[in-house]
């Protein structure tokens, strides 16, 4: 079966021979909470060295396909392959920035320290943070401009300098593959364009970063490749193939807004397309 | 008067060995229950606690049964523990299969399990057998007096469980602030999680002896809460909690061996509510009289800067101000205005001329210049960015002026354009000489 992604008519279906060396892959996975399905065979490729963002709207279980790929939550059935092998081997190439909500702001650490805790899996059991790894945590604030904050107790950082300093942790993993819950979320703009700056450096050297967002309206000039996700896949590829009128209506059923509907327009009318 | 100084010089050996065991269970406690706080587990310490009590019973059974007197204290204390830790368990289990909220299947296990164990003491004390004396004091704990046989045991135990959250000080920290990033690392989440509850556990298995069940809870939870208005770094909550446990339990056995019949654990708690309160009031960290001086010094300064400005906005469109001009300006009593005159005279800001009419100082001046000028580039700041109209944005301003910091007033300057002069008022003064 041909996929004509512009018309966006036909369901998508992925390839039946998965890509071995692709840095995520996904087969038939399926999760359920309480018996509630919230993903629904899920079969996907991530390409390697691009920056791919999942999209959908609220519910449509973009946190927990992050989750379940790195056996957070169980997964029902299916199979999750990094690089062609089970995560468990992989953990150290594979790096993960929750959502910023998740955690406790108000817990008793300094932002060194928790972006040190990037540092934990390869120091192993019992051993203490020392000099080697406090200096590498300091190199990867200084990669999003928080050095001088790096003794702040973290809740007396702002939302984006939260962000920022989850980012540096997942940084001072260096990993081959990122996958974020929300990095854009509720930062400000100048904090966004940092964030992109460094997750355009990871790609020019080679790493694949994979997003959940929220924001319609930075998909084009942001990343790459895109998932579009309400339950199962519905369409997922290039951005300049998928990210369509089409396509977004088919993920967000009535919920699209008019108001992304207009900016997608507007978008598109900036750069002399025409309406499919 | 000689026990009092024996006691507290530790010149007795039992005395010596009680205090010292009891102090290890103190730091032991504050370690731990640092961690458990911080995990938001404080409550299953109780459900732990509680479920001994069951446990001890059918200990104390069950060795009878096997021919013993049923008094052997280890094998007691085996019970305790091997029932907190089903306790915790079964909590566990209901969260995951049923509907049961957390708060609602802790409290069905842990008032379950306790009246298990009044339950089968009754049934203890009908015994033959059954000299029950010494099972009843693990639910209020002994006296110190009592205490010495077993101190040796509770040091042991508690400076074990001490130099286990030591050893895995960088893994509980990982888990107790992102247990989701925990296992995308791959530590192991659900071990960690019983590692830390069998701690929790061992602390209120040996704390049973000294404090009773009832009580240890509170040896857990209560330094590490106190400690927290101290510091905003871990190893430091941790040591300061372990410190305020170790002058808890030192408070507690002294005077439980001075006063007769008085058990240590009620002092003991006692004493670390006491600590906690006085955290409460004066912590370095959100005390309340830190809050309530900071409250104070935004409050005067506040009103210092309401009646300047006042004054200089009244001097803009009449000659003279008058007292009864200022009155008029805001919502201020006869009082209240005479009140913040008197302060400002006093810091030379204002001077009288005869009864009712106020001038400015030099000083006065330049203070109320830059109060005013403040005021009006928030102003302008509002109406040009924020869309707000030009008569609500007085009172909008009202609130902010008086915390805007060096910083923020260049920035202010910066989106207004340079300008050094001070701009006029976007809205008509009122309520000067009408």
């Amino acid at each position: 079966m041909t996929i004509d992604a512009h018309s966006g008519q036909v369901p998508y279906v992925p390839g039946s021979e998965h890509d071995t060396r692709a840095p995520l892959s996904i087969h038939d996975m399926t999760v359920a909470y309480q018996r509630k399905p919230v993903l629904w065979d899920v079969d996907l490729d991530i390409p390697e060295g691009q920056l791919v963002c999942i999209v959908g709207p609220n519910g449509a279980g973009k946190s927990t396909l992050l989750k379940a790929c790195l056996d957070l939550v169980p997964r029902v059935s299916g199979e999750v392959l990094f690089w062609g092998e089970s995560i468990s081997r992989l953990r150290g190439r594979v790096a993960y920035v929750p959502q910023r909500e998740s955690v406790d702001w108000d817990f008793p650490v300094s932002a060194l320290d928790v972006v040190a805790m990037g540092t934990y899996r390869r120091l192993g059991w019992c051993r203490p943070v020392g000099r080697r790894q406090r200096a590498a945590a300091m190199a990867a604030l200084e990669r999003v401009d928080l050095a001088d904050l790096a003794g702040r107790q973290i809740s007396q950082l702002s939302g984006g300098q939260q962000q920022r300093v989850f980012l540096a942790r997942a940084l001072v993993q260096e990993a081959d593959l990122y996958l974020m819950d929300e990095p854009f979320a509720s930062v400000d703009a100048s904090t966004e364009q940092a964030i992109l700056t460094v997750l355009r450096e990871l790609r020019s050297n080679g790493r694949t970063v994979v997003c959940v967002h929220h924001d319609l309206q930075t998909v084009r000039e942001s990343f790459d490749w895109v998932v579009m996700l309400n339950m199962r896949v519905v369409a997922a590829g290039s951005v300049a193939d998928t990210f369509t009128i089409e396509n977004l209506r088919r993920t967000y059923g009535g919920r699209l807004t008019l108001l992304d509907q207009a900016a997608m327009a507007l978008g598109r009318a900036h750069r002399g397309e025409e309406e499919a | 008067m000689d026990t009092f100084f024996r006691v507290l010089l530790l010149q007795d050996y039992n005395t010596r060995l009680v205090v010292i065991g009891t102090v290890l269970l103190g730091i032991a406690a504050g370690t731990v229950g640092s961690l458990l706080l911080l995990r938001k587990r404080a409550l299953i310490g109780d459900v732990i606690s509680h479920a001994t009590l069951p446990g001890v019973a059918i200990a104390f059974l069950l060795m009878i049964i096997l021919g013993g007197t049923g008094r052997w204290p280890v094998g007691l204390l085996v019970g305790a523990g091997v029932a907190g830790v089903a306790a915790a368990a079964v909590v566990l289990l209901l969260r995951r299969t049923t509907m049961l909220r957390d708060d609602a299947a802790m409290a069905i296990v842990m008032s379950t399990a306790f009246g298990v164990g009044i339950a089968l003491l009754g049934v203890i004390q009908d015994l033959p057998t059954g000299n029950q004396a010494g099972l009843e004091s693990i639910i209020y704990g002994k006296t110190a007096t009592k205490v010495r046989a077993d101190a040796i045991g509770i040091g042991l135990a508690a400076l074990l469980v001490v130099l286990m959250a030591a050893a895995l000080y960088k893994e509980f920290r990982l888990l107790c602030f992102d247990a989701h990033f925990a296992g995308s690392q791959g530590w192991p989440v659900n071990t960690l999680d019983i590692a830390l509850l069998l701690l929790g556990t061992a602390v209120t298995v040996i704390g049973l002896q000294a404090v009773g069940l009832i009580l240890v809870l509170a040896l857990l939870i209560i330094p590490a809460a106190a400690a927290r208005y101290w510091t905003d770094r871990l190893v430091q909550m941790m040591v300061i909690s372990a410190l305020l446990g170790a002058a808890s339990a030192w408070i507690g056995v002294t005077i439980s061996a001075l006063v007769p019949r008085m058990p240590a654990g009620a002092v003991i708690v006692l004493s670390a509510a006491g600590f906690f309160v006085v955290s409460l009031v004066f912590g370095s960290r959100c005390g309340l009289l830190l809050r309530f001086l900071r409250a104070l010094r935004i409050h005067r300064r506040t009103n210092r800067q309401h009646i300047l400005r006042a004054i200089w906005e009244c001097q803009e469109t009449s000659e003279t101000v008058r007292v009864q001009d200022l009155i008029n300006r805001r919502s201020w009593t006869r009082r209240e205005v005479d009140r913040l005159l008197r302060k400002a005279r006093r810091r030379g800001e204002v001077s009288f001329h005869g009864d009712h009419v106020v001038i400015l100082s030099d000083h006065g001046r330049a203070a109320a210049e830059v109060v005013v000028r403040n005021h009006r580039l928030w102003e302008l700041f509002l109406i040009q960015h924020a869309d707000i109209a030009p008569t609500h944005v007085d009172r909008d301003a009202d609130a902010i002026e008086h915390v805007l910091g060096v910083e923020l007033v260049r920035e202010l300057e910066a989106a207004l354009g340079p300008d050094d002069l001070l701009p006029s008022s976007p809205h008509g003064l009122s309520g000067g000489t009408s």
